[in-house]
């Protein structure tokens, strides 16, 4: 390792074990989030790969890694910037103009903007490109009416990466176009949704006649699903290379370290059950490190991002149902007042989340196919007929 | 950690695959294997002149290239991929245990027939099979073992517990009898050892492990070919006027494979770097590998055959011959439970 990122990681650990919350595993409160970005912008190490001119360090990849490896021994409050840091963040990077990187990359980077990603909609899930919000020009801008959902941190946030559609006379994938939308927007109502675990991370959203102004357009109008592409790409690969890593995070009372203390380990049943956990997580592990070394040397993982969500899916399914077994019925009922005892129900609760958001592990198995083995496509009924002459979600 | 090719190991790689492509096509593997000798000779005399196969980690001062795992690998994986027959891969386990036996003279005598290709040589028993063998007064051995291509082995490089000894096959006090098997591409033999003249040449080492890491890439070439050839039959093949790799059915199962190699090959990098370069991961590295890919390998190989429909169950189809290589390979050092007990054993569990 170059003394460079020896002194880099050396700066990093002091400046963690100096800021970093001490013991800290939930996302904290927004005002203890908002700050910390601030200070972690001051030292140097927020987007510490994103271009320099625009807001970032412009470093490496390596030095990315470096900062990753000493963090992982905390649980930093960044939580309610994965979405802008992931994938809005990225694809205003990668498809934005100048003058919206300026706008925009700078106050993500210092945690003033929170932002939310506005894709799915009830009718339009797994086949996003079938949404119906739609965007009509009015004078120099646009007006926005609809609905979206599963909308993450959306009652946090202060910018929306929205698509909408712009063009039913042309075929789904066609007329469609991003936006950037004020969060704060007069006729934006957010309300929160209560997942299985009982948390409300997600929200389904309200656009009634909310204004946008055209500087706020992503890309060309009607070339949105293009642009959704690139950020539904970030979106896979900042899953399965998220901060949780692949065991799924500190603290986690499924994990292959958290059950080799609390199981029985001299009985062979056991022990071969956890080492089938540990041959799992080694594989992912090490599948993850190799797209790393890949996208540090130049190759672009892109679809085969997706291998790695629908592995950590799996993954994490596997070892919620694992570890609820192995623990039998104290998993499933425990004293309220014993602290951390409901831990393996609330893992097996929050286990299918991350088969479904970000795309099913149904999706991500087409993806492979189509995009990585260059499979051939299902027929598509659908593909160029007029968005307006389909029988889609509430359209007659 | 590396876990990339090298730009030259990429050329190597390509340089395997093209020469097995011409001189051990699938005709030519099924030609061999139905061959009194079990495999082409001066295909495999081509091999290991043209492109040094058996001598690519020989260390040069005995002939070799003196390559490490992540150069041994990339041959194994293309000898695996084309099913090659005949003893390449006895001869690399046997080269592996003289080069970790830290006897110097063994490696001077032995190595340089087995880099110049001259010298067919096997190591047995293997890690995790059973044997009977034990050296009597005068280091004689004594007991019956399993030997891969133990009938074409002009060297055997036997293991009695810790300690090897090198033994002519063609001296007194050995008898070799061809078993049946169910891989028709690689041969194996019962060998009676009876008072036999043995040399003891050190100690096994970290023979079992490097064993388990050579055989896991050649696993991965068996998993990476069954994928391919099932991808591109996918992409030909139709039913119900469209082709079957449209269908989700299919098309889901190939992700599923696509996602089983992407793993393997990560753990099968890691674990020729952890041979090469880091001592301490090895003996994980490598029991990982066996617990992981050997199944892996087996799961896709059985899927890519099924996959082919009713012509994957006939014989001249080739499909049968990788799932039963891969089944063998799964096997080959033991059960899998072994190398799964292991690992928890490593593990502290």
């Amino acid at each position: 390792m170059s003394t460079d990122l020896v002194e880099f990681r050396q700066r990093a650990r002091e400046w963690l074990a100096a800021n970093a919350p001490a013991g800290g595993t939930g996302p904290g409160s927004v005002a203890e989030a908002r700050a910390f970005m601030a200070k972690l912008y001051d030292a140097g190490f927020s987007g510490i790969s994103w271009p320099a001119e625009w807001g970032g360090q412009g470093l490496g990849q390596a030095e990315q890694r470096v900062f990753d490896e000493e963090a992982g021994a905390y649980t930093l409050p960044t939580y309610y910037f994965s979405i802008g840091l992931g994938m809005c963040g990225p694809t205003v990077v990668d498809l934005g103009t100048d003058e919206q990187r300026r706008r925009w990359v700078r106050r993500l980077l210092r945690g003033e903007d929170i932002w939310c990603q506005l894709f799915s909609e009830p009718n339009a899930g797994s086949d996003v490109a079938a949404l119906q919000t739609r965007a009509e020009r009015a004078g120099d801008g646009w007006v926005v009416n609809g609905q979206k959902v599963w909308t993450s941190v959306a009652q946090h946030a202060d910018l929306g990466l929205l698509l909408a559609r712009t063009d039913v006379d042309a075929p789904k994938h066609k007329g469609l176009t991003m936006f950037v939308i004020d969060m704060h927007a007069p006729g934006v109502t957010v309300r929160p949704l209560k997942d299985m675990s009982g948390r409300s991370n997600f929200n389904e959203i309200f656009f009634d006649d909310v204004h946008v102004p055209d500087e706020n357009r992503i890309g060309e109008v009607n070339d949105g699903w293009r642009c959704a592409v690139t950020t539904l790409l970030h979106e896979r690969l900042s899953i399965s290379g998220g901060v949780g890593g692949v065991a799924g995070g500190r603290g986690n009372p499924a994990s292959f370290e958290a059950l080799r203390a609390t199981c029985d380990t001299a009985d062979p049943v056991v022990r071969d059950a956890l080492v089938e956990l540990y041959v799992r997580e080694r594989a992912l592990e090490l599948f993850n490190a190799r797209l790393g070394q890949e996208t540090r040397a130049g190759i672009f993982p892109g679809a085969r991002g997706s291998a790695g969500k629908l592995l950590l899916a799996e993954l994490t399914q596997f070892r919620a149902d694992l570890a609820t077994s192995l623990a039998g019925p104290a998993a499933v009922a425990w004293d309220p007042e014993t602290e951390g005892a409901g831990g393996l129900a609330e893992a097996l609760s929050v286990a299918p989340g991350l088969a479904l958001g970000g795309g099913t592990n149904e999706i991500m198995r087409n993806i492979i196919g189509d995009r990585v083995l260059n499979l051939p496509p299902e027929p598509r009924a659908d593909k160029n007929v007029p968005f307006k002459d389909l029988k889609v979600g509430t359209q007659q | 950690m590396n876990l990339l090719l090298t730009p030259e190991q990429g050329e190597l790689r390509a340089a395997f695959r093209s020469f097995l492509r011409e001189a051990a096509p699938m005709a030519e593997v099924r030609r061999a294997m139905e061959s009194a000798d079990g495999y082409d000779r001066a295909a495999y005399a081509r091999l290991n002149g043209e492109l040094g196969l058996a001598g690519l980690i020989v260390p040069e001062e005995h002939g070799g290239a003196g390559a490490g795992f992540a150069d041994l690998a990339v041959a194994l994986e293309e000898t695996g991929a084309a099913l090659l027959p005949g003893p390449f891969l006895a001869t690399v386990f046997a080269a592996i245990a003289i080069r970790e036996s830290g006897d110097p003279a063994a490696a001077k005598e032995h190595l340089p027939g087995i880099a110049a290709g001259s010298t067919v040589a096997t190591l047995a028993p293997l890690p995790g099979t059973p044997a009977t063998v034990e050296a009597g007064p005068g280091g004689a051995l004594s007991g019956e073992l399993t030997a891969l291509n133990g009938a074409e082995a002009g060297l055997l490089v036997v293991a009695a517990g810790e300690r090897l000894y090198a033994v002519d096959p063609q001296a007194g006090g050995v008898t070799r009898t061809p078993l049946a098997t169910l891989d028709l591409t690689r041969r194996q033999a019962r060998v009676r050892l009876e008072a036999a003249p043995a040399r003891p040449i050190g100690t096994l080492g970290r023979t079992p492990d490097l064993v388990a890491v050579a055989l896991a890439a050649e696993q991965l070439g068996v998993l990476r070919r069954c994928l391919d050839t099932i991808v591109a039959y996918s992409k030909i093949r139709v039913t119900f006027g469209r082709y079957i790799g449209s269908y989700q059915g299919v098309k889901h199962k190939l992700a599923d494979m696509h996602c089983a190699l992407e793993q393997a090959e990560s753990i099968v990098r890691y674990a020729a770097w952890a041979a090469d370069e880091s001592p301490a991961d090895l003996p994980e590295a490598a029991a990982l590998a066996q617990a992981y890919v050997g199944p892996a390998c087996f799961r896709v190989a059985r899927d890519h055959l099924l996959l082919h429909g009713g012509i994957g169950y006939t014989w001249e189809h080739d499909a049968h011959l990788y799932y039963k290589r891969a089944k063998t390979d799964e096997v080959l050092l033991g059960p899998p439970r072994g190398h799964r007990a292991r690992l928890a054993g490593l593990l502290g569990l």
